[in-house]
């Protein structure tokens, strides 16, 4: 592991100092330091190399236009390498050692809750920008992603609409851990709620790097049999391509039965010969496919910056919904700083509240001033032949956070928060 | 695709004349009804309008289709039409509601066409059409049924349409068409018609039975009993079908290993590494054809084959030479260097690649499936790999078997200082079958690339499988291999279907530790003086 583990270590380094060109011994008091805590080696690279990219470039965008209260910002990326306890290790670096005045980081729950003991000892400030499960709320904490009620909810309402389809019966497909199992848990409770019976429910969990779905896929088929069917995934990772190809290639069409998924977007369907997966969907809070002044200019401002830090396959660089939240929270945390007038945590962390920022959703995006959660807009998209998504539904307005879900037994006491 | 938009423009220009007279004044209604349930009623009921429907449907695929208070319009070149008038409306084209497609509408306009083609289309068309309506027969579409089956010749046809007849006419209040149509159903194989039966065979809440008649009773309870016999059989043919399939994924992973550590004894970590680097040589060739030989795009697994193989060897043979010389005998240095290399090599394709996964398009002929037996459909890559599994397998025992070369392996691989004596250039030997294990390996990667991610650490998830097959079979033997693969597969396909993925893969390892524990040489182990 040794070994691995320093020759991972150097390359990184390596790595990091070629790609941001860290000018050694910067001059400290000119600058506030600003950490980025994402694996950029290992499973998780697929998803958390992109949103390494969006946080230098919004750093690079926010130091052109003038820096934070006249200071620039600078990034320290670290790679704890998809390993869940090097995360805490590089976090308490970060916080103890570079002393950055903020992290942006994390992606799977596991990396999230292996870090927080970090952050509330020595009072870090962490912005996490992808969905998740919920059922926390951590007062050095921001959450830039969504609560199931921003995503898997209202998704769920879709399939049950006339226009979704009107599916009666539900298959809950999932890698196991944390977050399929919650979300899933959640599902069930609202599905109940809304009349559907527990024979009419399906739970399914693969090992993650499960390849092999011929079993699961002749299942859906024959529990489809018995009604309109449709599948909620929350398969993530590499498990997805030979999912949807399986069911592609047994004849399953988003007409028959779809499958709508919360860990699918356009990063992750870049890998994917798009074809079997034409008419299925997607829920998120934002898409590339969007067109408005905002994100316009947000998916350009990427493109030429993919190009010019020579980022592998630049030409067909993608944006998608972590990527986004990313973008928000940098930019709300620039304006909290700038409110507060000091980057100190406890200050920032007041400052946090009420925030809005016009996002590339389309959206005024706000900071509940309590939850530490964003009101979301929920997107609902089919996915296209070219691997974007077509908008097929979308809320008016944005929702606000439910981090403890009424649908999870014990929150009950929660649901001011 | 000009001319194909060029044709649709003019069907629809001669059709929406046409159009006005034939559709029925409540379906226009509906199209343009701002309630989406009633627009997918309407949509539906396209299915018999004939031509007019056609010219609908093409109109709602382009997107021109729309709601204009209240009124259905078709806009085509920024002006706005009624759609049962044609006359020009005064509206901006802007105003017009066009109404966005998803999967339910879709699903309502398959529907209509399938209604459309099943009147006009070609024999195959036709089929097609029956088997669409066959999910969606509704009471709407009965009446389309009866007209087709008074002229409809071709029994296979007559057949499904039959069958979709029968389903819409379970309802009705005839018994004799009721028992007409449990007694068709009972042919069907479609585990979806068993929930459409049951009702027949069930009481309602005061305990009375929903169906009067005790004929029609029995002959659902015989038609219930013949589909579920036919679903179980088809259920545990596809069953083994997929444990084979599995099993064949893992011989063409394992393969490889068998040879280099099976039958020369080197612990190879970097084995998941070669699978790898024959995904990426299919790549390469995959993006070679899509450049240069569009045309031939189809057939680029086939040249693929020989690429992978050289590709991977080419890598083999320069680890073999560079560094495996040095320490043959010497298992656990093999076994540290060889996972160095593995590293090395994930990083090199992280460096060159880029870290995402890579796009391999399935060819056309390997995408689909094949329905052997009705519900038993078998998809065509899986079969292609299979067939291709067994075609290495040949290849590597007419190898070892029936050439000089293999001779050679397998006497160097026994004796090597006796080997020597005779003659036999034990160091080339020993590259050229590291090469040939690892060549090997490619095959394997290529294989798995139409089924599987590719992406720099893909070896790194079959790596713990290969070994499985290797030492489950027993070491130094391609037959041991094969058999623990098919079996592995097999078994492990039974248990997911009984306990899910995870317990199957659980059970699966505790079953080859118990196994090994109790028979440490495998299923099969070399006899005599050479297994030591």
């Amino acid at each position: 592991m040794q070994t691995r583990r320093t020759f991972i270590k150097a390359l990184a380094l390596s790595a990091s100092i070629a790609a941001i060109g860290v000018p050694l011994g910067a001059h400290a008091a000119e600058t506030i330091k600003v950490g980025i805590l994402h694996s950029l080696s290992g499973t998780m690279a697929i998803s958390e190399t992109a949103l390494k990219n969006v946080a230098l470039m919004t750093i690079e965008e926010i130091n052109a236009a003038g820096g934070v209260m006249g200071k620039q910002l600078e990034p320290v990326v670290v790679d704890p390498a998809s390993d869940w306890p090097l995360f805490a290790e590089r976090a308490r670096q970060l916080l103890a050692q570079d002393k950055v005045a903020v992290v942006f980081g994390c992606w799977t729950s596991v990396s999230r809750k292996s870090v927080l003991p970090v952050f509330s000892e020595l009072n870090g400030l962490l912005f996490y920008p992808v969905q998740y499960e919920g059922e926390e709320l951590e007062k050095n904490v921001f959450y830039t992603g969504a609560a199931p009620n921003q995503q898997a909810i209202p998704a769920v309402e879709y399939l049950m609409s006339d226009e979704g389809g009107g599916a009666k019966r539900y298959f809950l497909l999932g890698t196991d851990y944390v977050y399929p199992r919650t979300t899933n848990k959640i599902l069930r409770a609202f599905l109940k709620s809304k009349g559907v019976a527990d024979k009419d429910i399906e739970e399914v969990y693969t090992p993650f790097g499960h390849s092999d779905y011929q079993t699961i896929v002749a299942n859906i088929k024959r529990f489809a049999a018995g009604g309109k069917t449709a599948v909620i995934s929350t398969i993530n990772g590499d498990s997805n391509v030979p999912f949807y190809r399986e069911l592609g290639n047994a004849g399953l069409a988003a007409t028959d039965v779809p499958v709508v998924a919360f860990s699918v977007g356009e990063e992750e369907l870049r890998g994917v010969d798009t074809k079997p997966l034409v008419g299925h969907l997607a829920a998120w809070n934002y898409f590339m496919s969007l067109e408005n002044p905002q994100n316009t200019a947000f998916v350009a401002k990427y493109r030429a910056w993919a190009k010019a830090n020579g980022v592998p396959n630049a030409d067909s660089v993608v944006t998608n919904d972590p990527m986004e939240a990313t973008y928000v929270g940098i930019h709300m945390w620039k304006q909290a700083v700038e409110k507060a007038g000091t980057t100190d945590v406890d200050a920032v962390i007041g400052a946090m509240g009420g925030q809005t920022f016009q996002a590339p959703s389309g959206f005024t995006l706000t900071m509940d001033p309590t939850n530490h959660h964003l009101h979301k807009p929920v997107l609902i998209g089919e996915v296209r032949a070219d691997g974007q998504f077509d908008v097929v539904w979308q809320t008016s307005e944005p929702i606000r956070a439910q981090p403890w879900s009424p649908f999870i037994e014990g929150n009950e006491a929660r649901q001011g928060l | 695709m000009p001319t194909g938009l060029l044709r649709t423009f003019l069907l629809l220009v001669c059709l929406i004349g046409t159009a006005r007279a034939e559709l029925d004044p409540a379906v226009v209604d509906g199209l343009g009804a701002s309630d989406f349930q009633r627009r997918v009623v309407a949509i539906e009921a396209l299915a018999l309008a004939g031509e007019a429907g056609a010219a609908v449907v093409a109109a709602i695929e382009a997107g021109e289709f729309g709601a204009y208070a209240g009124r259905a319009v078709v806009v085509r070149g920024g002006a706005v039409m009624d759609l049962s008038s044609g006359e020009t409306i005064d509206a901006a084209a802007a105003d017009v509601a066009l109404l966005r497609l998803n999967n339910r509408l879709r699903r309502a306009l398959a529907t209509a066409k399938a209604g459309i083609a099943l009147q006009a289309g070609s024999d195959a068309e036709r089929l097609a059409a029956a088997r669409t309506l066959l999910g969606d027969a509704s009471e709407a579409l009965l009446p389309l049924f009866e007209r087709v089956l008074e002229h409809e010749e071709v029994d296979a046809i007559r057949d499904v349409v039959l069958q979709a007849a029968a389903r819409v006419e379970l309802a009705s209040p005839d018994a004799a068409r009721r028992l007409q149509a449990v007694t068709r159903l009972g042919a069907s194989a479609d585990p979806a018609v068993i929930p459409m039966l049951r009702p027949f065979v069930s009481r309602d809440a005061t305990g009375q039975w929903i169906e009067p008649d005790p004929a029609v009773r029995g002959i659902a309870e015989a038609s219930i009993g013949a589909i579920e016999r036919r679903v179980a059989f088809a259920r545990q043919a596809a069953t083994v079908f997929s444990g084979l399939s599995l099993g064949s994924i893992l011989l063409l992973a394992a393969l490889g290993l068998a040879i280099t550590f099976g039958v020369m004894g080197v612990i190879n970590m970097a084995h998941g590494e070669l699978l790898m680097v024959g995904a990426y040589a299919t790549f390469v060739v995959q993006g070679l054809f899509r450049m240069h030989l569009p045309g031939w795009f189809d057939w680029y697994v086939v040249a693929a084959i020989p690429a992978a193989f050289l590709a991977a060897a080419a890598v083999g043979m320069l680890m073999e030479r560079s560094v495996l010389r040095f320490l043959y005998g010497r298992p656990l240095e093999s076994l540290l260097a060889t996972w160095g290399l593995s590293l090395v090599l994930i990083q090199t394709a992280r460096v060159t690649f880029g870290p995402q996964n890579l796009e391999l398009a399935n060819p056309s002929w390997m995408s689909g499936s094949v329905e052997l037996i009705p519900g038993l459909a078998l998809p065509w890559n899986r079969i292609v790999i299979l067939g291709f599994a067994v075609f290495v397998l040949a290849l590597i025992w007419l190898t070892l078997q029936k050439t000089r070369l293999g001779l050679f392996v397998r006497a160097v691989t026994q004796n090597r200082p006796m080997a020597g004596c005779v003659g036999v250039p034990t160091a080339r030997v020993d590259t050229l079958a590291f090469a040939i294990g690892a060549g090997v390996a490619g095959l394997g990667g290529l294989a798995l690339s139409q089924i599987a991610n590719v992406g720099p650490a893909m070896g790194q998830g079959y790596i713990v499988d290969s070994f499985m097959v290797v030492v489950l079979g027993g070491v130094g033997q391609l037959a041991g291999a094969v058999w623990a693969a098919f079996g592995l597969g097999v078994v492990a396909k039974f248990l997911e279907g009984w306990g899910g993925a995870v317990i199957a893969k659980i059970l699966v390892l505790v079953f080859i530790i118990a196994f090994i524990q109790k028979r440490p040489q495998g299923l099969f182990a070399l006899k005599g003086r050479a297994a030591d």
